[in-house]
């Protein structure tokens, strides 16, 4: 990676979208949609709502599964010239495997993201359900280590925020073989709308995301990145260069943007300038320098 | 091509109760958008409120864009506060407008607005007015006068509440439509909704024209196909659906659907059709009406 921000998965679908407004080359990485297995249709609408400095969303996983990725996306993907982060979701940890046996080999991938936690999209196994696999430390370490098993590629595990202790699950995700960890993924929520006397999405409720979370996610960061050796990718409701910076801070090696892009199709590259000056003018040589604690930050 | 503008407000004024018109300078979107595109505003400079707000283009004039709307919220009451002079931040031309069939220079067309729906309306009413304009292909005549003739002005039927809340019948008027209008309380026009003057237009106006001109596009049945373009609340459109398929009429609907990102990245506005899931954003506003999965045609546990 040549610069630490990378778009966070779902916001940023398989790229060509965004590259229309500016030179997808300037990512540090770019995250894909997750993919799953079997195409999924999604949940139906109302999928999203706009809340106080942030959005729910209930998307349900919409994507063209892992055959249809490989012989449409992938092709584009590659040409970009940056590492390419394929974010892949399961039911069970067979199909956690297969998935990720499906991209064995595949040019252009530079690391896996196991979507462990979208709050869309339920584990199906013999514990108790409706839960997701990042709500279970044990459930964690077991598809982690499945994965590990199945593939060479690097694992990044994207953890839940809605859980009691996030370093339990962190550690877990650190033993099954993770290398690294990225944080959070949306807060679970809910709107009402009181004329119609019914919840506002369909699905009831959703993940939360936009700046309305960045608190916690710094929180999280900070916590896990005590609790684990691995480096963190951190993110949500980053908007500026300085929300960048403040999760860097908290302990992260690496941040993602998510919610903005939706704002702003060009925050990414506008980010990393900022994040640039800022170095220059603070004479910083290495970002990874930057910790609380240890230097004055004006 | 899509871009991101920063547009001068040229005006941003009431125009009822609770509408408003707003006028930027923006030549690009001017030059590239048609009909039932639209433009994604930020609100404010701020995060809150967070996401843009998509609007139907109005009317364009050279190197401005108009907007219609209603403030039904946060987004659009701070829309509404924005002055003349400040500067907007407008992502444009978004999406896939209305389509003037091919050869439907002849054909009847009628535009059903309810509420804020009329809004793209105006602009269609214009491109159509302006297709017109040019010359018939067969008998070189020029086609507005010979579908006057045969009373193929374009109709226009416009739905509001009460009287107070009709807009643009002028503005339809200026463009040489034929306007209709429906009131809920009966405080102008016709009492009712404008779906069901829609029935009644259909049922005494789809008689074959009293006598047939030379012109081959005409004798070739061309006047007997009517497209219909509607714009308005969900039920209405719905209710323009079923009654189109009803009389084997094509239709055009304009649907709205909670919106983020506006260029199809992130599956927020996803409207369920015959063919799965599409978006609102890049697939539509425009869809026709009989590919869509209406609500009350959603199967159980789907």
């Amino acid at each position: 990676m040549k610069n630490p921000v990378m778009c966070a998965s779902g916001t940023f679908n398989f790229g060509e979208e965004y590259g229309k407004f500016f030179d997808l080359k300037k990512l540090g990485a770019l995250v894909t949609k997750t993919i799953t297995l079997k195409s999924r249709e999604g949940n139906l609408p109302p999928r999203i709502y706009e809340t106080p400095s942030g959005m729910l969303n209930s998307i349900g996983l919409q994507n063209p599964g892992v055959e249809m990725f490989l012989k449409e996306k992938m092709p584009f993907l590659r040409k970009i010239g940056i590492p390419v982060i394929v974010s892949v979701a399961g039911e069970t940890l067979d199909e956690w495997t297969a998935l990720v046996r499906e991209l064995k080999g595949v040019r252009g991938i530079s690391a896996i993201e196991l979507n462990i936690s979208c709050p869309n999209m339920k584990m199906r196994s013999g514990r108790a359900r409706s839960t997701m696999f990042s709500q279970d430390a044990d459930a964690t370490f077991e598809v982690v280590r499945k994965v590990r098993k199945t593939t060479n590629f690097p694992l990044i595990v994207k953890l839940s925020p809605n859980v009691t202790d996030i370093t339990v699950i962190a550690k877990a995700a650190q033993k099954g073989g993770a290398d690294a960890i990225s944080l959070i993924n949306t807060v679970l929520g809910m709107a009402v709308n009181l004329e119609k006397r019914a919840p506002v999405l369909d699905a009831i409720t959703g993940g939360l995301s936009g700046p309305a979370i960045k608190p916690i996610a710094l929180r999280m960061v900070w916590e896990v990145s005590n609790a684990v050796k691995i480096p963190l990718i951190g993110m949500g409701g980053i908007m500026t260069a300085r929300d960048a910076l403040e999760f860097m801070l908290a302990g992260a090696s690496a941040v993602a943007v998510g919610t903005a892009n939706f704002i702003n199709p060009r925050v990414i590259p506008q980010i990393i300038e900022e994040i640039k000056k800022y170095l220059v003018k603070n004479k910083i040589s290495n970002i990874n320098s930057l910790k609380i604690g240890t230097a004055p930050i004006l | 091509m899509v871009q991101i503008f920063k547009c001068r407000i040229l005006e941003n004024s009431r125009v009822g109760q609770n509408y408003f018109r707003m006028i930027f300078a923006a030549p690009q979107i001017a030059r590239e958008s048609r009909a039932g595109q639209f433009v994604h505003l930020r609100c404010t400079t701020s995060i809150d409120p967070l996401l843009r707000r998509p609007f139907s283009i109005h009317r364009m004039d050279r190197d401005k864009v108009e907007i219609l709307y209603r403030v039904i919220g946060r987004g659009t009451a701070e829309i509404a506060k924005r002055k003349a002079g400040e500067i907007v931040d407008v992502m444009g031309p978004l999406g896939q407008g209305f389509e003037i069939p091919k050869g439907g220079e002849h054909s009847r067309a009628i535009l059903i607005a309810g509420g804020i729906g009329v809004a793209p309306m105006v602009m269609l009413a214009e491109e159509i007015k302006k297709v017109r304009e040019s010359k018939c292909l067969q008998c070189s005549d020029v086609t507005s006068e010979i579908t006057e003739s045969f009373g193929q002005r374009v109709r226009v039927l416009i739905g509001a509440k009460t009287k107070k809340e009709l807009l643009c019948e002028k503005e339809f008027k200026k463009s040489g439509c034929e306007v209709k209008v429906a009131t809920q309380d009966g405080s102008k026009g016709f009492k009712g909704l404008v779906t069901e003057l829609l029935e009644q237009s259909l049922t005494t106006h789809n008689a074959p024209p009293a006598r047939l001109a030379d012109c081959q596009s005409l004798t070739r049945g061309s006047t007997r196909r009517t497209t219909i373009y509607a714009c308005g609340p969900k039920e209405m459109l719905m209710k323009v659906a079923k009654i189109t398929q009803k009389y084997n009429i094509p239709a055009q609907v304009s649907l709205e659907e909670n919106m983020a990102c506006g260029i199809g990245a992130c599956y927020g506005c996803s409207v369920k059709t015959k063919n799965g899931y599409k978006l609102v954003c890049k697939d539509g506003p425009v869809f026709n009406a009989d590919e869509i999965v209406w609500k009350d045609e959603y199967q159980p546990g789907s």
